[in-house]
């Protein structure tokens, strides 16, 4: 990439070198999105693995991908593109019958179906805009060059406004979640926060997408928190966790991505991916965990 | 204390007030019957549930049982007859009922603690923050720890409750789940099969623990179950719904040979222990379960 020759390249001073990565307005705009983009989407991903809804993250990440391509398209920003064409997933997959927020499962062919023809769509969005080539790699793998500071704001708000939206809602979410009839027979809304958590699913995709790509999502979405409910099943704590991790590995993904020549997807993906193992490893010898209770009782 | 029941009603402690409808009915049906799909299955069902009663709904799979709590939760409307629920309208109270639906096991990679489940039957339908900031917030915060810990002592789950809950038993996930049922101090539990899925020693250790609920707590238990056997002894009051009919009453009553073999149309015998239990033998549900298990067992012996 063109970074190489416009950075001083790594020395072995860690301080200089992350002081550099402040320097370039650039890359202080994607560490501000990154980090709003990691808070995000960690806490509403670990609701999202609780639920068993991976898949319709996904399907909304993938449709993202021809709205950013469209968007482009037609001359807008493509987090927009993101935004409107997620959302609308989001929408779309609620009614999905017998939905009753976790039945949308991985047997459902029509969502792969359509979801591939979406994502075929955004193939030819990207080949009618003839301008910038390297567009389709960043709307599918992730880019963090160039974001405006509008764009942060963009970020920044809709991030407010869904977390504020996603704690208020929190505990009937839970409770809809792991244990559906019950909650119904308590008075919880059901159907209402359950189509309310897929369009914060949605917003969180489209975010994440602005940094991971539309194929990378999840790399902010599911592996931070399947990291963490692997190390706690205690929600808070959990939620903690997945957001620390989230940041660290975008955080230290971009440091990596601004030094090598390699994308910022691939580095944060690895990390995320790297952080699941250890906790595999970890978890081993936890003393929380089953075998050593079972030992005991 | 009263200064508690004025903000929850609900953590106000048992007999703390004065009773004022001493014999008041919980559950109340007459002459009722339910219709699904323009079916009736079932009709002049008569029933009523005082406070602190252990009352089974019985019979085969497929009869209308879980329709039965379905009514009472005033999720679908007799199609005859009446029922009331704390002399009202079904649906009208139902925070004072504790609800277990039949058959629910969590999965197994579901990473959430007992303790959370409980916790879920207190705060589970409260939207907004969850932060305690107003001292009232925070001693009413500590009430519900003490009532959360005092059912989970009562149900013997203190040390599961720390464990992810699809790590657990069928029998521990259900003792969690009717701590849950219990947290908030109903006056009637609602139990669709908890019984089934479970091995016999969880099957009459559950049945126990119902029963001692039922007089601890002074809540009136309707507990649908296809096997009378488990809990036959504890029971104040069963009812029977079968193809034949139905039948309600003491157990003495309506477990009598002649009463379910007309029930049931089908030769069923109901004997009794030397320590006077009575025991159903020949019941047309249990046996399709039981004869499968006998007949692999008798095929490993030989």
């Amino acid at each position: 990439m063109a970074l190489i020759e416009a950075s001083a390249g790594l020395t072995w001073n860690l301080v200089d070198d992350v002081r550099e990565l402040f320097q370039y307005g650039f890359m202080v705009n994607a560490l501000r999105a990154g980090t709003v983009v990691a808070v995000m989407a960690a806490v509403i991903g670990w609701f999202m693995v609780i639920r068993r809804q991976s898949f319709a993250g996904h399907t909304m990440a993938v449709v993202g991908f021809p709205g950013a391509a469209g968007a482009t398209l037609i001359g807008v920003s493509a987090l927009y593109g993101y935004f409107a064409f997620c959302v609308l997933a989001a929408l779309m997959i609620s009614t999905v019958p017998h939905s009753r927020g976790r039945a949308f499962s991985q047997e459902n062919a029509v969502t792969g179906t359509v979801q591939t023809f979406l994502l075929a769509l955004g193939f030819l969005f990207v080949s009618l805009y003839r301008g910038n080539l390297n567009g389709i790699n960043s709307l599918l793998f992730g880019n963090f060059l160039g974001i405006t500071d509008t764009q942060v704001l963009t970020l920044l708000l809709v991030a407010v406004g869904a977390l504020g939206i996603l704690v208020a809602i929190s505990r009937p979410l839970l409770f809809a979640s792991v244990d559906p009839d019950v909650a119904a027979a308590r008075g919880v809304p059901v159907r209402m926060v359950s189509l309310l958590f897929l369009v914060l699913l949605g917003l969180a995709a489209a975010e994440a997408s602005q940094i991971t790509g539309a194929l990378l999502v999840f790399a902010l979405l599911v592996m931070p928190a399947a990291t963490a409910q692997r190390l706690t099943p205690r929600p808070v704590l959990g939620g903690a966790i997945a957001v620390v991790l989230a940041l660290a590995v975008t955080w230290i993904g971009l440091g990596i991505a601004y030094y090598s020549p390699y994308p910022i997807g691939f580095w944060v993906t690895t990390l995320a991916f790297g952080a699941y193992l250890g906790a595999g490893v970890v978890t081993r010898r936890n003393p929380w965990s089953r075998r050593t209770l079972g030992t005991a009782t | 204390m009263s200064s508690r029941a004025s903000w929850r009603p609900w953590h106000a402690p048992r007999g703390t007030e004065v009773e004022p409808r001493p014999t008041e009915d919980v559950l109340r049906l007459a002459d009722a019957a339910v219709k699904v799909g323009g079916r009736t299955l079932w009709s002049g069902v008569d029933l009523s549930v005082g406070a602190g009663e252990f009352v089974a709904v019985l019979g085969p799979n497929g009869v209308g049982k879980s329709t039965l709590v379905k009514v009472i939760l005033g999720l679908l409307p007799p199609s005859a007859g009446t029922v009331t629920v704390f002399d009202d309208r079904p649906g009208q109270h139902n925070d004072r009922i504790g609800y277990l639906p039949q058959r629910r096991s969590f999965e197994p990679s579901l990473r959430i603690r007992g303790i959370d489940i409980v916790r879920l039957g207190i705060s589970g339908d409260r939207f907004g923050i969850p932060l305690p900031v107003s001292r009232r917030a925070r001693r009413r915060r500590r009430a519900e720890e003490e009532r959360i810990s005092e059912v989970i002592d009562l149900v013997d789950a203190a040390t599961l409750v720390d464990r992810p809950i699809g790590e657990l038993s069928g029998g521990e996930q259900q003792r969690i789940l009717i701590a849950q049922a219990l947290v908030r101090r109903p006056a009637l539990l609602l139990l669709d099969e908890p019984l089934d899925s479970l091995d016999l020693p969880n099957q009459s250790s559950v049945a126990a623990l119902v029963s001692t609920i039922c007089r601890q707590e002074e809540v009136s238990v309707v507990m649908v179950a296809h096997d009378v056997n488990p809990i036959l002894s504890y029971l104040d009051r069963v009812v029977y719904i079968a193809e034949g009919g139905v039948a309600a009453g003491t157990p003495r009553e309506v477990i009598t040979s002649e009463t379910l073999s007309r029930l049931y149309r089908t030769p069923i015998e109901v004997l009794t222990t030397t320590d006077g239990r009575l025991v159903v033998v020949g019941h047309p549900e249990a046996p399709a379960h039981h004869a499968d298990r006998h007949g692999g067992a008798t095929h490993g012996a030989h």
